[in-house]
């Protein structure tokens, strides 16, 4: 790959080396790392509570718009990432308490409907509210401008820090999971339901709990994402279907699952979105080589989500 | 007569009555919502088939819906610019010719469904939901990122095509054809809910096990059931390209999947005729609330979330009980 000729927007052609190949392996985890967020709530909702929720994305949304109003108010990143965490777990929880307690013992149609409605009220609530205009979250001050790693790749700081504070998200809720109680009684949830409510856990304030935290990681994943791209409606939803596709591969209601598809969604898109208009162009003439590739790259995870579903329809940790 | 029935009757009346008044009123405009309403419909019986008779809940039929479109776009705009499709290793032109872009569009939907079916059916339950919307997500972005067909801007076709015999410009011919294909669509569908295969259907849906016990494999019969479904809603979207006289990637976008749904859910599930009244109450509210807020899907929203928790059955399950088995 070392050496294959890229051709930029600009038309110049250059060598791809080896910083570009190790930038874009650190953007694919970067990815991987914000989608693990995401289909972590969902993968815990299902497992705990057997719901599909499409309003996921709602939830990243709104912590992704409350971050931008707190940040444009007090300027300060900080208080904007709380607040991305406090207004997503607290819609989290009211809609949970509300809405969503009344799907656990539906089908699944009624849960897709019921949360899709939930979308419709969501998007069109936060445009009466914010208006039809991206919002923008700026990159605090500490973290702006590139940082040279070894090996002499220049990198964001900020983005760097976005993988440094998912991965201490993702350990931080492995050993939640693993070690706390409210872990035991979240993967005793999962294994027998009437169990431990028979045991006398309160099994209805456990799913707000679980619920309310899943949002919060979803919020707390569309502040961050913020700062990179706009804030704005309907930004939910494209990752929310990403998240999905993570949750398919890595095996529905596991936590391991969610972070091995998320790390190999992030990796495949990005990856694939930089490789295959090159590789292509070994082949076609630069025009049609960037415009298939362009085209057969946005469908790259999806094959990969194909192949594993044919290769283990039960996703690659999952029991069912 | 069973209630169910002549709510179906009267469904179609109004069907009627409306855009021909409209036509006496001249009073394109509801004409044109009219057809709307009826293509939204015909969309809607072929999802029921898969989602009310097969229990196979796809969020992703905006994909076949799009691509019924893709195939009218693609067909007319090389006919309006007198450029074949290709010449090589055979001559194949783009059409204006309403029955040909329709059989192209029904058999590239099929294609498209059994693929996309034969994929999605090895799984059940959540990960089909997941799966369909992430197939339909795939080809939406990949028409965004495909620049041949206008990419994120979609395709415009300046006339509207021709059907032998009519003349399809006029609202209310156009309208007729519409309503013509939907007749046709309803009556094969009370045929197929009613065959043999329907029954197998519907059975595999309440028990796979015993349907297997007596050698009928459900997975062929979801598979078949999912590809017919994908070729009706495919019908409705050249159709519906046709009424608007353009295509974009909006028809395949997962809203537009989860309209369709929405169609359904209001109507009633496994109703022959629920689409059909979903998608003009759909229509209705769509212009009226549109009209009273620009933010109208907020009250679409809460009234879907009624529906779901405290009217299961849709209209036609509220005004008729449950006199068909949907469990």
């Amino acid at each position: 790959m070392v050496g294959g000729s890229y051709l930029p927007p600009t038309g110049t052609v250059f060598h791809m080396t080896f910083t570009l190949f190790a930038e874009q392996l650190l953007n694919g985890l970067q990815f991987g790392v914000m989608l693990f967020l995401m289909s972590a709530g969902l993968t815990l909702v299902f497992g705990v509570m057997g719901l599909i929720n499409l309003a996921h994305g709602s939830l990243y949304m709104v912590g992704a718009f409350a971050a931008a109003a707190v940040a444009a108010a007090t300027g300060s990143f900080v208080l904007a990432l709380m607040a991305s965490l406090a207004a997503a777990a607290a819609a989290g929880a009211i809609i949970e308490l509300t809405i969503i307690r009344r799907l656990y013992n539906r089908d699944h149609l009624d849960q897709v409907l019921a949360t899709f409605a939930l979308i419709l009220i969501f998007s069109e609530g936060t445009r009466w509210i914010f208006g039809s205009f991206p919002l923008f979250l700026d990159v605090p001050q500490a973290l702006s401008g590139p940082i040279t790693l070894p090996g002499g790749i220049e990198y964001p700081l900020y983005r760097l820090a976005i993988i440094g504070i998912g991965l201490g998200v993702a350990t931080g809720l492995f050993a939640m999971i693993n070690r706390t109680s409210v872990g035991i009684r979240i993967r005793a949830g999962e294994a027998d339901r009437e169990m431990i409510a028979a045991l006398g856990v309160d099994i209805a304030k456990l799913y707000t709990f679980v619920f309310a935290l899943g949002a919060a990681l979803a919020g707390f994943a569309g502040a961050l994402v913020g700062a990179i791209q706009s804030v704005q409606v309907g930004m939910g939803e494209p990752v929310l279907i990403l998240a999905f596709v993570v949750i398919v591969i890595g095996g529905i209601g596991s936590i391991k699952g969610a972070l091995v598809g998320a790390l190999l969604v992030g990796m495949t898109d990005t990856l694939g979105r930089f490789l295959l208009p090159q590789m292509l162009g070994w082949i076609l003439e630069p025009s049609s080589a960037i415009s298939i590739g362009s085209a057969v790259s946005s469908m790259s995870i999806y094959i990969l989500m194909a192949g594993v579903l044919i290769y283990r329809p039960q996703g690659l940790y999952g029991s069912g | 007569m069973r209630r169910e029935h002549i709510i179906n009757l009267v469904t179609l009346a109004v069907l009627v009555v409306v855009p021909l008044g409209a036509w006496v009123l001249d009073e394109p405009f509801i004409i044109t919502l009219a057809t709307r309403a009826v293509i939204f419909a015909i969309a809607g019986v072929g999802l029921n088939l898969a989602l009310g008779q097969g229990g196979l809940v796809s969020l992703g039929h905006a994909a076949f819906f799009g691509i019924g479109g893709y195939a009218m776009g693609i067909l007319a705009s090389h006919a309006q610019a007198y450029a074949p499709l290709m010449e090589w290793p055979f001559l194949i032109e783009g059409t204006k010719s309403m029955p040909i872009i329709w059989l192209v569009a029904v058999v590239s939907s099929a294609l498209a469904a059994l693929a996309i079916g034969a994929l999605s059916l090895r799984t059940s339950g959540v990960y089909f939901i997941m799966i369909t919307l992430a197939f339909g997500q795939m080809i939406y972005y990949f028409a965004i990122s495909w620049p041949a067909y206008g990419g994120e801007d979609g395709l415009v076709v300046y006339v509207r095509n021709g059907f032998p015999g009519l003349n399809t410009l006029d609202p209310i011919q156009f309208f007729g054809l519409c309503f013509c294909v939907l007749c046709i669509v309803l009556w094969a569908m009370s045929r197929v809910q009613n065959s043999a295969f329907g029954l197998a259907l519907a059975s595999a849906r309440q028990n796979p096990v015993r349907v297997q016990s007596v050698g009928i494999d459900p997975y062929r019969l979801r598979l078949v059931a999912f590809t017919l479904s994908g070729a009706i809603t495919g019908l409705s979207g050249a159709l519906f390209a046709d009424l608007n006289r353009f295509v974009s990637p909006t028809m395949l976008s997962w809203q537009m999947s989860g309209e369709i749904m929405v169609f359904i859910i209001i109507g009633g599930v496994a109703r022959l005729f629920g689409p059909v009244i979903g998608a003009m109450i759909f229509i209705l509210l769509e212009h009226v609330l549109g009209g009273v807020s620009e933010f109208w899907h907020i009250y679409l929203g809460a009234l879907l979330l009624m529906i779901v928790l405290f009217a299961k059955g849709g209209v036609i399950g509220a005004l008729a009980g449950r006199e068909v088995a949907h469990d």
